[in-house]
């Protein structure tokens, strides 16, 4: 079964996921028009495109654990993945700016060095945008081993999305409470292959 | 629903109304969900009638009183007023009602009595949103200090738009309190106390860091994790912006006395 699913991920091509990735896009503007969104439709939409960057955030940091648990190997992906979270990340801050804060800047700029939920989510936001300029193969070939330790900053951008999301909430409410325990379940499986690798590194070390 | 009117009143705002369809589309009710649609969605489950008001605590004559002995259909007035939410986004309302005081005044209110406190039913099978505590103390409680009560804009509203009150906006009978966050306005009372004691309410027992007792609009202090100076008017449209939020909501020359004195940054 792996092997047939890998077979058909090796013969899709990177903008099938792009053409996917975009689906949710054309739902959402596909209901504005429709008048599917209710009588206020500014909240429905930035939700809408802040909750879509966080599943591709997840999707992207599935995609290791994937391979090394079930052999299943989308890394060819991964890269279209990541980028397809920021641009939800970039249409979910512009619907901020535009629809609900209408370039309201001076309270904008005062809101965010003052809310933590702001700092987190902007935070989370810089995090990407560094990740997204240097996604590139010219960026990944010129900085060598640096390029792996950058883009760990995936792990605290997602820590950082999941906390904006919950903080900006009045009372805890399951879907983002399920999206942090998703979040920190695929990180605490790399502190723990990490935690493995270190182990054996100095049990060899004593070995020797 | 059954057609009401209401005489016209001096207090209302001559703003546009909001749509009955974003009145009753758009709501905060977590007795039936946290969603905004969730009480039009699922406040069927809720039978307002026949319903009585259990009046008690400091009073003359307490008891249970109907809806209609509350507020006979021949006293409504028609009040159209402004709603803040504490998320930031506001409502122009066409509510129907009668004064809280003259409810208050039918009980007779003993002297000693300072504040007067509020419920709305507790009952799962009605209101499903109860079956999950979410770390709210059921039923929700509100309460007023006696001359925010007896001051001629807080009404008991039993209707909007020329309709009787849909299940959604607080069936049969609620408080409207329009220089006060909307949470302030309980939804479906089922009793009403006067007592000389500041009662607790809701939302500041589940974070007294972030609502208080008052809970008046006030664009200057700040909700800790959001501002309140601007709001979003609903149904507004996409590019429709925000305006200014008005201190008491606007209603500040004629409630801005009854805060004389007090610092309305430790008394949010």
């Amino acid at each position: 079964m792996v092997q047939s699913l890998n077979r058909f991920a090796r013969s899709l091509p990177v903008w099938a996921v792009w053409v996917m990735g975009m689906i949710p896009l054309a739902l959402l503007v596909w209901d504005t028009f429709q008048g599917n969104l209710g009588v206020e439709p500014v909240r429905d939409i930035e939700h809408r495109l802040g909750r879509t960057a966080i599943y591709f955030l997840i999707a992207t940091l599935t995609v290791t654990p994937l391979l090394r648990l079930t052999r299943i190997n989308l890394m060819r992906f991964r890269q279209a993945l990541g980028l397809i979270c920021f641009t939800y990340v970039v249409l979910h801050l512009l619907s901020w700016v535009v629809f609900d804060m209408a370039f309201f800047w001076g309270q904008m700029i005062k809101d965010v060095v003052k809310r933590p939920y702001l700092i987190f989510g902007m935070l989370a936001s810089l995090m990407l945008l560094v990740l997204a300029i240097t996604s590139n193969r010219f960026s990944i070939r010129r900085m060598g081993a640096n390029w792996r330790r950058l883009h760990r900053l995936i792990y605290p951008a997602a820590l950082l999305a999941a906390a904006h999301w919950l903080w900006a909430l009045k009372i805890w409410e399951a879907k983002p409470l399920l999206i942090l325990a998703a979040i920190l379940a695929l990180l605490s499986l790399r502190l723990l292959w990490f935690l493995r690798i270190r182990a054996n590194i100095a049990g060899r070390r004593i070995r020797t | 629903a059954i057609a009401l009117t209401g005489k016209s009143s001096a207090f209302s705002t001559d703003e546009k109304p909001n749509s009955f369809e974003e009145i009753t589309n758009y709501n905060n009710f977590y007795e039936f969900g946290t969603g905004k649609t969730d009480p039009a969605t699922y406040s069927g489950s809720l039978r307002p009638q026949p319903w009585s008001v259990k009046i008690g605590g400091m009073v003359d004559r307490p008891g249970n009183y109907g809806v209609e002995d509350l507020a006979p259909d021949s006293a409504l007035e028609e009040r159209i007023y402004r709603l803040r939410c504490v998320e930031a986004w506001s409502m122009v309302i066409p509510w129907l009602g009668v004064p809280l005081a003259s409810v208050l005044e039918k009980a007779g209110v003993q002297p000693g009595a300072k504040y007067v406190s509020f419920q709305t039913l507790l009952d799962p099978e009605q209101m499903p949103g109860q079956r999950a505590s979410r770390g709210i103390d059921w039923p929700y409680r509100e309460g007023l200090r006696l001359d925010e009560a007896m001051h001629p804009l807080t009404i008991l509203a039993t209707g909007l738009y020329g309709k009787v009150l849909p299940n959604q906006n607080g069936a049969p009978i609620r408080l409207v309190v329009p220089w006060k966050y909307g949470f302030k306005s309980i939804k479906s009372i089922v009793a009403i106390t006067l007592t000389d004691m500041q009662p607790g309410t809701t939302w500041k027992m589940l974070q007294s860091s972030e609502y208080g007792f008052y809970a008046n609009v006030n664009p200057q202090v700040d909700h800790p994790r959001w501002s309140q100076a601007t709001e979003r008017r609903i149904g507004a449209g996409l590019l429709g912006g925000r305006q200014e939020t008005l201190m008491f909501n606007g209603y500040a020359d004629q409630v801005a006395s009854m805060y004389a004195g007090m610092d309305l940054a430790k008394n949010y």
